[in-house]
């Protein structure tokens, strides 16, 4: 026990003298979740638009209003010809422009029927999709309250709500992803990272020569990293909660120890990863090759999984985060229970014992 | 003890071992010597049980290297060839991590490494990356020699380290050695072959004698003789050129010459060099040292 307190301080030694590890662990996550849950964002705030009113009559008017009032644009400025549209579109700044026909509400009374032209600046086509979409809402906001005397021949109101995110907010999505991808990484990469510097250094061969035994360098090297995960588990769900108002729902005992599992799943996976390098760089390409791209392409992390190619989504089943992400936005968001997410629990314990048969299977009481 | 039968090794195609057999006797210095690549490294390795041989068998104090692996663990201590300590460990950290490791105390066993260790003392606050050298051949010899070990294996400690520490080090291994323990040291410096007990030569994996420094040295027979001129390159051309030469190399400022009969004197050699025209010029017989043995042996001499 004596070796194993030893060794576990002169693991924390190395951790505590190298600022690069250092910023790994605790700068890292702290950086990555500000930037995710201000800076990238899937929402609309104060787009700017053009609007080329042909009738400048009481209703288009109103429906302008209305639009700038809600917070999504910002008006850059009134068109007068039909000419400024494109002109106006290339210099960038306006993303779409909103043209009114003309007699717009003369033409809605008497026909039922009035011309409003949404042309938006595709370049980038998410953008342009959602600007679009609010605008109609708004507008057909606008009509049905208004015109609630228009009788249209057959008329189907569907009645949408957004359960468990009803604003629509990204910062629910990228906390469970930015979880998974922070743990991930510390605990994967840090520790193949340390196992195959010592490997580097030569001074594995000292500690293969010592009577310490292979179970004992590998628990003192995964140890201190855990315990270092764990706190920032918590540091990540504790900003998420309390700065970005993430709500969690479900029991956070659940949620820590299935956060828990997840660390030692991946810390399994680094000590797999170092017996199969034999440098640190090696090490580090597997971790972030092999590791964080698939964390943040494949994982549903950003990109939904129910809209990939099928070949990959064949593929993301043996990304781990997958699984741990679904039990985060569970147990977090909608509040279930283990009753709900025992499945991927099982899936995320049976890679862990895969992982760590193999790296035990791997590791060298020997050089070679 | 050390026993070593046949041992074989090797990497890939390239033979490191062919069939090493030397017995190191309980308390000896044992030196191996021999240039890179010899297959020094490989055969402590093997001794360590960090690599199993192709074939043979080695015996640590009765225990086989293959079978008794962890029990050889705990009895020997071993200087690897590269600096093997935690550079971003204090020099007293690191030693109290590796006493830990082998379940003892800085305490406990500072007697065997107060000699070595009060040297290094003044700056056990410092970061082993930091230190010199000399010094951190000292702290890894401490380190190794923390748990008391029965056997020693330092693979080229002394390979980089200035003149004055070389001396040093060796002046430790002498009083380990009154200790009782045995050691087994390599290094490709051919002066250091004369401070050990015995010593066995090495070259591409084979061993060409064991024996002590100083009998391996008389058992050579060939006459030795020194020159030197102004040129020394072409000297030695010259040298090799002529049919009554066995070999001829350099050797600090002179060439050392094995004629090819042992009657031959110095002024025929000198005679043979005026006629090559080569200015202050300086020829005389000397006394073989371990390295023109080693030179010979290296070159096949069927004279030893």
């Amino acid at each position: 026990m004596d070796r194993f307190l030893g060794f576990v301080k002169k693991e924390f030694f190395h951790i505590f003298r190298d600022r690069r590890t250092m910023i790994i662990l605790f700068g890292i996550p702290i950086i990555q979740l500000m930037l995710f849950g201000t800076v990238i964002t899937n929402e609309i705030k104060d787009a700017r638009i053009a609007i080329y009113d042909q009738s400048k009559d009481e209703m288009t008017q109103e429906i302008t209003s209305k639009l700038l009032s809600s917070g999504y644009f910002l008006l850059d400025r009134n068109l007068q010809t039909t000419n400024d549209i494109e002109a106006i579109l290339k210099k960038g700044r306006v993303k779409e422009v909103l043209v009114f026909g003309r007699d717009f509400s003369r033409k809605l009374k008497r026909e039922g029927k009035a011309d409003i032209q949404i042309i938006a600046d595709a370049s980038d086509p998410n953008l342009a999709k959602m600007l679009t979409s609010y605008t109609t809402g708004i507008i057909n906001d606008y009509i049905f309250k208004e015109m609630g005397d228009l009788h249209l021949p057959m008329q189907v109101e569907p009645e949408v709500r957004m359960v468990y995110n009803e604003n629509l907010q990204s910062v629910y999505m990228f906390v469970p992803g930015i979880m998974a991808m922070i743990l991930m990484l510390i605990s994967a990469m840090m520790t193949s990272i340390s196992i195959t510097r010592e490997k580097e250094l030569g001074t594995m061969e000292i500690l293969l020569v010592s009577p310490l035994r292979p179970v004992q360098i590998i628990l003192g090297k995964v140890t201190p990293y855990l315990l270092l995960s764990i706190i920032n588990a918590v540091l990540i769900l504790g900003i998420g909660h309390f700065i970005f108002g993430v709500p969690i729902k479900g029991s956070w005992v659940l949620l820590m120890g299935e956060s828990v599992l997840f660390i030692l799943m991946a810390l399994c996976l680094g000590i797999m990863i170092s017996s199969l390098s034999k440098t640190q760089m090696v090490a580090m390409f597997i971790s972030v090759i092999a590791l964080m791209l698939p964390t943040i392409l494949l994982s549903g992390f950003i990109f939904s999984i129910e809209n990939m190619p099928l070949p990959l989504q064949v593929v993301s089943h043996i990304i781990p985060p997958r699984w741990f992400i679904v039990i985060l936005r569970n147990i977090m968001l909608k509040g279930v229970g283990m009753a709900y997410v025992w499945k991927e629990t099982l899936v995320l314990v049976f890679m862990a014992l895969l992982f760590v048969t193999i790296a035990v299977k791997k590791f060298k009481t020997r050089l070679e | 003890m050390i026993k070593i039968t046949n041992i074989c090794k090797s990497y890939n195609n390239t033979q490191a071992l062919q069939g090493i057999s030397l017995e190191v006797n309980d308390g000896e210095l044992f030196g191996l010597i021999g240039p890179d690549g010899a297959g020094k490294t490989t055969l402590m390795r093997i001794l360590m049980t960090l690599l199993i041989q192709d074939e043979g068998q080695a015996e640590m104090n009765g225990l086989d290297v293959v079978k008794d692996y962890k029990r050889i663990r705990q009895l020997v201590g071993y200087m690897p060839g590269r600096f093997s300590l935690y550079q971003d460990l204090t020099v007293e950290e690191n030693l109290s991590f590796f006493a830990t490791v082998f379940g003892t105390t800085i305490e406990e066993n500072y007697e065997l490494i107060r000699d070595i260790y009060v040297q290094i003392e003044p700056f056990k606050n410092r970061l082993a990356g930091k230190l010199s050298g000399g010094m951190k051949q000292k702290l890894a010899l401490s380190c190794a020699l923390i748990h008391k070990p029965e056997i020693l294996v330092l693979d080229e400690p002394t390979t980089g380290v200035d003149a004055v520490s070389r001396k040093e080090f060796w002046d430790m291994l002498k009083k380990l050695q009154k200790q009782g323990i045995t050691i087994l040291v390599s290094t490709p410096y051919m002066d250091e072959a004369g401070l050990c007990d015995r010593v066995a030569l090495m070259q591409e994996g084979e061993v060409l004698s064991i024996d002590t420094p100083a009998r391996i040295v008389e058992n050579y027979s060939s006459t030795l003789l020194a020159a030197r001129s102004d040129e020394m390159h072409r000297l030695i051309e010259d040298l090799r050129h002529w049919e009554k030469i066995d070999s001829a190399y350099a050797f600090g400022q002179f060439a050392h010459v094995t004629p090819k009969d042992d009657e031959m004197e110095a002024v025929e050699l000198e005679q043979y060099l005026m006629h090559k025209k080569h200015n202050n010029l300086q020829v005389h017989e000397i006394a073989p040292g371990i390295e023109d043995v080693f030179m010979a042996l290296m070159s096949g001499d069927r004279s030893y």
